[in-house]
């Protein structure tokens, strides 16, 4: 390990990539070479789910590569851009009014630009505040202006929570590229990954833990699988995930595994909250037939991160006393 | 590329990036064959966003049908509707005093037809706002009738209305679908309201599908 901290920053970033686009091609490789032999339909089915994730671990991993190359500006319109698709898919699963109609084009065209532009511009403790104290002023407001009083707190406050999730959650992780750390100048893109990688290794940990440990779920209502067992499952793949990689991070490595546990672990709810509010807007998943609208399916894999990401940046912060 | 060809790829590049435009085929396919889409009407925002669902390769031989007196009035409007949509312009009052004019209003869209274009139309006549699309109006019963080859695509169009309701300028990003269904064909000897009702239910039963 020793001789990876000699490597220059770039180096040590390029290695990383090779290797993650290595492990993509290797585990491509092999399905296809899978896919070609005589499968049972049930196989078959599996086998396009197993696909489907993959393709989209490509397009993350390519897109993360994008943002790399293109520095801080790009990261941060890259998680914009992700922002505003997953506004979108939620605002699309909730009821709004006419009369909401002048709130969400400020989530989408004012608070949205304006809180990663103050990412953008490392302005912490202004895009810490912005949401939760002005934009929970100014919604609200516009919405009242509009003259509907009908199920008023209800919608105003999905449009917050909306807001609050994708646009505020998600705007933690490029903020972790402008982190001004003790002896880790930029090498913020270090710790977006590492939190993403945390983040999944605590959902495939869980998810392989539930297939395997059948126990009584804690919310049947809400998820079938989720259990204290599976959970704990993912905190501990997403801590073991975090030691592996605590040469990456600037934390010693009993201080990444605690990052990466904090991480996981409020991913993990973080998803099993949105399983409940998936329930209450009748969909099972976001994507898929089952959709009223053919949605793309995007908010079911970033909310993990969306969670997570607040956490883990005050958590650092707070570790570093910042 | 020429300027209405990029103003084109523009919009349809927004229209995507605000709702979606997903286009789903359940019982046809999009092919290069002449058709008449027809579909419930609810925005301003319909026309485009059936146009960004079709393939790229489509768009250009598929043409709206705008309303001269409207979309003629400004230099831009009729530019946009002239150059990027290739609309087709219908007048919209057919009697004026009491005198009812030479042209029948169906007859540039036969033109059209004639000339081997697709059209998209709006049998409503008018934006709804009730959940239910109103009950069509006869003008695709007589193009059915004069054109038997060209085949009738019914298509819903869901959520439009949250995006642009009726008074508001803005769009609001919301995601929405349009469903294209199977071709519906005029039964010989089939009376007109029987015809345009069942192309109606043709339609809102796309909407269980989306």
């Amino acid at each position: 390990m020793g001789d990876l901290r000699d490597l220059s920053v770039s180096q040590q970033v390029g290695l990383l990539f090779v290797v993650v686009f290595g492990l993509l091609a290797l585990v491509t490789i092999v399905a296809f070479g899978r896919s070609l032999r005589d499968l049972t339909p049930e196989q078959t089915a599996l086998r396009e789910r197993f696909a489907r994730e993959l393709r989209a671990l490509w397009f993350a991993a390519v897109l993360f590569w994008i943002a790399w190359v293109s520095g801080p500006l790009g990261s941060t319109l890259l998680f914009g851009f992700v922002s505003f698709v997953a506004l979108r898919e939620f605002v699309t699963l909730t009821h709004t009014r006419r009369a909401d109609h002048r709130s969400l084009l400020l989530a989408f065209f004012v608070v949205l630009p304006l809180q990663y532009v103050l990412v953008g511009l490392r302005l912490a403790n202004a895009f810490t505040v912005f949401i939760p104290v002005y934009v929970f002023f100014a919604i609200p407001v516009i919405s009242a202006l509009a003259n509907d009083p009908f199920r008023f707190l209800e919608r105003t406050a999905k449009i917050q929570w909306g807001i609050t999730v994708t646009v505020y959650g998600m705007s933690h992780a490029p903020a972790l590229l402008l982190l001004d750390l003790p002896r880790y100048r930029e090498r913020g893109a270090f710790l977006v990954l590492f939190l993403v990688f945390v983040v999944v290794a605590a959902q495939l940990g869980q998810e392989a833990a539930t297939r395997r440990l059948r126990r009584r779920p804690v919310a049947r209502a809400i998820s079938r699988s989720f259990s204290w067992r599976a959970f704990g499952a993912g905190v501990a793949a997403s801590a073991v995930v975090g030691l592996l990689l605590s040469w990456v991070t600037p934390f010693n490595p009993l201080a990444a595994i605690a990052m990466a546990a904090i991480a996981g672990a409020a991913g993990t709810l973080g998803e099993f909250v949105m399983k409940a509010l998936k329930r209450d807007a009748g969909v099972r998943s976001w994507s898929g037939a089952s959709s009223v609208t053919g949605a793309v399916g995007l908010l079911d894999r970033v909310a993990p991160l969306c969670f997570a990401a607040p956490v883990f940046f005050h958590s650092v912060r707070g570790y570093f006393g910042i | 590329m020429k300027l209405p060809e990029a103003a084109g790829l523009a919009l349809a590049f927004i229209a995507r990036l605000i709702t979606g435009a997903q286009g789903h085929w359940h019982g046809s396919t999009p092919k290069a064959e002449q058709r008449i889409y027809f579909a419930n009407h609810q925005s301003h925002f319909d026309w485009v966003l059936i146009w960004a669902a079709l393939p790229h390769d489509l768009r250009a031989a598929t043409r709206p049908i705008a309303a001269r007196d409207y979309w003629t009035a400004s230099p831009f409007k009729h530019w946009l509707t002239r150059e990027v949509f290739n609309a087709v312009y219908v007048s919209r009052q057919r009697a004026k005093d009491g005198v009812v004019e030479e042209e029948d209003p169906l007859e540039p869209l036969m033109e059209a037809l004639r000339h081997g274009d697709s059209l998209v139309i709006f049998p409503e006549g008018t934006r709804g706002h009730a959940a239910d699309p109103a009950p069509f109006k006869s003008g695709l019963y007589a193009l059915a009738q004069a054109f038997p080859d060209v085949q009738l695509i019914p298509a819903w169009i869901d959520n439009v209305q949250r995006v642009m309701p009726k008074g508001e300028v803005v769009p609001v990003p919301i995601l929405c679908t349009v469903v294209f269904g199977a071709a519906v064909a005029l039964q010989p000897g089939e009376e007109r309201r029987a015809f345009l009702d069942r192309a109606r239910r043709a339609v809102m039963a796309l909407r269980e599908v989306a």
